[in-house]
């Protein structure tokens, strides 16, 4: 399967982002300004400060070229991730529900934090079992999620681990089709042993498995 | 059309920064302050305010989040 990373100017996790989906996978870059997503089967909006963040995180990235295409692939059904600064591009582009707001601290965050699947049954967490618990870092200053009515939640910070004042400990959100997720932490940081976790993979490896049983079933 | 969009955080959304600013007053000795909301303003030049609404709604604020207020000098 191809995975296709988002690069918009400001990008920064887009590399990592690219060498984590390539242990899984093939993987690309698809630049901002191009409306060809080159075939791929799943689409990563990777972390950063798309635009530098200007107005809001998220709120000039989601009118780039590449994204009316993200949009449209995603309303085929097309699997969508976004991570940290991508999630915020989603909320922003109307492809996930809610807003991401400043930390109650005010203050950048960067820690190793406990994460709790509360849905196993997505294209994102197909390989995890329910409850299962993952150790995975997050690094960001704009990370408090928020949404006015009830929201399909995929992954929660367990007790104690949230650290932006999420509602509800909510750490990553589904839409009602379930094509497409996001998630503040960075799942792409947590694929070696080297930096102390390789549960950010089974996000990858959930990905690959939902794209090749739909293919091949 | 010189115009204003004041944007702030809708009533209800904790806003940490406000309640920054206000726990920083008393320490500069400046009594009796409540309810700081600290929001952003966008200054602008149009040639049909008409669409400024719609700038607000689309791109200027997050309405799930933000409230918006247009201000123009002179009308």
């Amino acid at each position: 399967m191809k995975f296709g990373i988002v690069q918009f100017p400001g990008s920064c996790d887009d590399v990592d982002a690219l060498g984590a989906a390539s242990r899984v996978g093939e993987a690309t870059l698809l630049w901002h300004a191009e409306r060809d997503l080159k075939g791929v089967d799943a689409v990563i909006v990777p972390g950063g400060f798309s635009y530098g963040d200007y107005l809001r995180a998220g709120a000039i990235a989601r009118f780039a070229p590449v994204m009316e295409e993200v949009a449209e692939f995603a309303r085929a059904g097309g699997p969508v991730l976004g991570i940290c600064n991508g999630f915020q591009v989603l909320c922003e582009a109307g492809l996930l529900p809610g807003a991401l707001l400043p930390n109650t601290s005010l203050r950048f965050v960067f820690r190793q934090v406990e994460l709790e699947v509360v849905d196993p049954d997505t294209p994102f967490t197909c390989a995890c079992a329910r409850g299962e618990r993952l150790s995975i870092p997050v690094k960001h200053t704009t990370g408090r999620y928020y949404a006015p009515g009830p929201v399909q939640v995929v992954l929660r910070y367990a007790r104690g681990h949230n650290p932006n004042g999420s509602q509800d400990d909510i750490a990553g959100v589904r839409n009602e089709a379930g094509n497409v997720f996001g998630l503040m932490p960075h799942p792409e940081h947590a694929v070696d042993r080297l930096t102390g976790s390789t549960d950010g993979l089974k996000i990858f490896e959930s990905i690959r498995e939902h794209v090749e049983h739909r293919v091949f079933a | 059309m010189r115009a204003r969009v004041l944007v702030r955080p809708k009533e209800g959304i904790l806003d940490p920064q406000g309640q920054a600013v206000e726990r920083a007053l008393p320490a500069l000795g400046f009594s009796g302050v409540s309810n700081v909301h600290v929001g952003r303003l966008i200054e602008l030049e149009v040639e049909d305010p008409e669409q400024l609404p719609a700038m607000c709604e689309r791109l200027l604020s997050n309405p799930l989040i933000e409230d918006w207020e247009i201000e123009e000098p002179g009308r």
